[in-house]
């Protein structure tokens, strides 16, 4: 019963806020538009992670979770958006870079700064995870090997 | 004044906004970040680092943000107390150096007080913060974006630049005025094309300034000047070819190195072109430029090399990261014009294979050269003063720069994970000059990152760096070892030892320790020892940076 109440409240809230991105329009490596405050994954969480090719700690973890994506999609149907902060120099090395490592995230392009502001990133990696609300519940600043564990823990909270 | 008043605006907004929201229970959403860097300074003689008077340098960076439904708005508050060692000096003081209101309603975007942006790949207009360079070129004045229909968008914006910060923001004379628009031609015929494997997306651009600064009384100087630029972006498949030009009318600075580029009167160029194929575990890409003439200000006096500009001229160069390779001779874009090349090769070499190990090695090779455009100098400065002429890549055989860079990437096991780089570079400094040489410099370095992780939470890096050149200080060594507890802690230390200099005296160790803790957004970093004088480029926009000694303090948060 008190799980049924809680889906219920659940996906009132879903319906109430659909997510809270700011809304901003970033393209993705394809050109397509996709409107932030409009995105949603059906009311399961989004990791949303600041990285670019020029930054060696981001690339390590952006790769280090690429390993375990598979399972960690599976488990709790995250889905991880990777926000290219890379300029007009380096934003063409975004998609050989990920095609050649063969991430399945969703990639969008930030040549201007303008979700970086938004989102009051001032270095990266920073990285946050939002619940099937669409409200960050966690975030954190720089990458360390085994980091991505405390993520994976905060995620499957969300999920349990 | 004028700053002020929109600060107080904004503030008014968000009060009033409070007082209507209680009804609504809609109060928005307020968030900010802050940045502090703090700096004691030590006198080092050896290593040529002053003492400055003031002894202790700040930056700090507070940004609060406002947003509610549709509506944004935003401030930065800016302290240079004072100015960091390095960092432009045309920043001091502490205020305001940024605020903005913002909304969209249905097809339109007003943006109000100061903006980034960027029309295409930035050649014609590019306003943007690289904070760490001492860049902020931001606009300041009114910016309409319109999408009548979806796949098409027009913008239209006028505005001054941000010029140097006292006390708050100081504006440039000049005024820029720019039109941007864009089709996505898949996006306007029908949603079904949307997954079509041709892909179209063109656009064009133009941008003019006008400014009354130079009053030089031996030439007849324009007062407006216009610039222009088409683009497109194809898409076949896994085949992605772009392409920008861009032109620019006559627009004579002064420049007291050289007097071949002395007030000329020839207008400026620009053609980039990027042709790319990439698909899983296999990518390859090739660049080409051609650029003469395009410095592009909106001031036409002599101001700092960063200031004022309006374009941005992009580099044809991948960013290297490694201490050696990024600081000491380091790509920096050449204002008079270049011609330059770029590939990269991208592959992965599968898991379980003989040259891949178990869970398979990555490998990105990238190669880039530039070159000095070939002018034929036509002898005409008494009368039109064009100078000389060009052709479209056509190059000259005096280099500029040359890079050959290979990353190894591999995991060993679950424990270790290795990674090798070779550079090989060549360097004209003569054409550069950032490393205080003037000649050709060649120079190989190698780079050997090793890390190993005990545990979940305990892991310890290795690298060593090693740099061989016959020219300029000689060859370089470099160590670091940096040990992190996830997901709070790290320690590092380093020493970056000079022992081939030709001088016996130079011979000099630079080394350092830091230190920091993580915890969620908020960071803190503490460091002590020596930083030697290097070039700090970013986007091949660079700034020397001068030795310190002393300690450095940082922080970074935001809600």
């Amino acid at each position: 019963m008190k799980k049924v109440f809680f889906s219920i409240s659940f996906y009132f809230i879903v319906f109430v806020i659909v997510g809270q991105l700011p809304n901003i329009n970033l393209k993705d490596v394809n050109g397509n538009t996709v409107n932030l405050s409009k995105f949603s994954n059906d009311g399961k969480p989004i990791i949303v992670n600041f990285w670019a090719t020029w930054c060696k700690p981001c690339k390590l973890e952006l790769n280090t979770i690429a390993d375990e994506y598979d399972d960690w999609v599976e488990e709790t149907g995250v889905k991880l958006i990777a926000v290219s902060i890379d300029d007009s120099r380096s934003s063409t090395r975004v998609e050989p870079y990920i095609n050649a490592h063969e991430w399945e995230y969703l990639v969008l392009l930030d040549p201007n700064g303008d979700l970086k502001r938004a989102m009051n990133v001032n270095n990266v990696p920073h990285t946050f995870l939002l619940n099937g609300a669409g409200k960050i519940i966690w975030d954190h600043n720089n990458y360390s090997p085994g980091d991505e564990n405390e993520l994976y823990e905060e995620l499957v909270k969300l999920t349990e | 004044m004028k700053n002020t008043t929109l600060f107080y605006l904004l503030i008014l907004f968000l009060w009033s906004n409070k007082l209507i929201s209680q009804e609504n229970s809609n109060q928005g959403i307020i968030s900010g970040n802050i940045q502090t860097i703090g700096q004691y300074y030590q006198e080092d003689t050896l290593i040529n680092a002053a003492l400055p008077d003031h002894q202790y340098g700040f930056n700090g960076f507070a940004n609060i943000n406002y947003q509610n439904g549709d509506f944004r708005a935003g401030i930065r508050y800016e302290s240079y107390l004072n100015t960091l060692e390095g960092y432009p000096i045309s920043f001091n003081g502490t205020g305001i150096g940024y605020r903005y209101l913002a909304w969209e309603k249905d097809k339109l975007g007003v943006t109000i007080g100061n903006f980034y942006d960027q029309f295409g790949s930035g050649m014609v207009l590019r306003a943007y913060e690289e904070r760490q360079l001492g860049i902020d070129n931001s606009l300041d004045g009114i910016r309409l974006k319109y999408e009548p229909i979806k796949g098409m968008y027009l913008k239209a914006m006028i505005g001054k630049q941000r010029y140097q910060f006292v006390d708050g923001l100081v504006n440039g004379t000049g005024i820029v005025r720019g039109l941007d628009g864009e089709l996505n031609l898949n996006e306007i015929i029908s949603d079904s094309n949307k997954n079509s494997r041709l892909k179209v997306v063109i656009g064009g651009s133009f941008v003019s300034k006008f400014n009354d600064d130079n009053k030089n009384p031996v030439f007849n100087l324009p007062k407006n000047v216009g610039a222009s630029s088409i683009r497109f972006n194809l898409r076949y498949n896994k085949i992605r070819f772009n392409g920008e030009y861009v032109q620019k009318i006559n627009d004579p600075y002064p420049d007291n190195q050289n007097e071949q580029f002395n007030y000329i009167y020839k207008k400026g160029e620009g053609l980039l072109f990027n042709l790319g194929y990439s698909t899983k575990g296999f990518a390859l890409d090739f660049s080409a430029k051609h650029m003469d003439n395009m410095l592009w200000r909106s001031t036409n006096v002599n101001v700092g090399p960063t200031d004022l500009l309006i374009g941005y001229l992009p580099a044809l160069t991948k960013q290297h990261t490694y201490n050696l390779a990024a600081t000491l001779y380091p790509y920096a874009t050449n204002f008079y014009g270049e011609i330059a090349y770029q590939a990269d090769l991208l592959f992965k070499i599968p898991k379980k294979s003989i040259l891949g190990g178990k869970y398979g090695t990555s490998v990105a090779i990238n190669f880039a050269t530039s070159y000095t455009p070939k002018r034929k100098f036509v002898n005409d400065m008494e009368n039109s003063r064009n100078s000389y002429s060009t052709k479209f890549f056509s190059s000259s055989d005096s280099l500029l720069f040359q890079d050959l860079n290979i990353e190894i990437k591999r995991k060993i096991n679950k424990k270790v994970k290795l990674n090798l780089n070779y550079f090989n570079f060549k360097f004209n400094d003569n054409a550069v000059k950032v490393a205080n040489y003037y000649k050709m410099i060649y120079a190989q370095i190698v780079v050997l990152d090793l890390t190993y992780q005990f545990n979940r939470y305990h892991s310890i890096r290795f690298e060593t760096q090693g740099m061989w050149t016959q020219q300029d200080k000689g060859n370089w060594a470099f160590g670091q070892i940096e040990y992190t507890f996830s997901p709070h802690w790290y320690l590092a230390i380093l020493d970056q030892y000079n022992y081939g200099n030709n001088n016996i005296e130079k011979r000099l160790h630079y080394g350092l320790i830091s230190g920091g803790y993580i915890d969620g957004s908020h960071r803190f970093s503490l460091q002590f020892g020596k930083q030697r004088a290097g070039v700090f480029c970013v986007g091949g926009v660079c700034r020397a940076v001068p030795a310190s000694n002393g300690l450095t303090f940082s922080f970074t948060s935001s809600f």
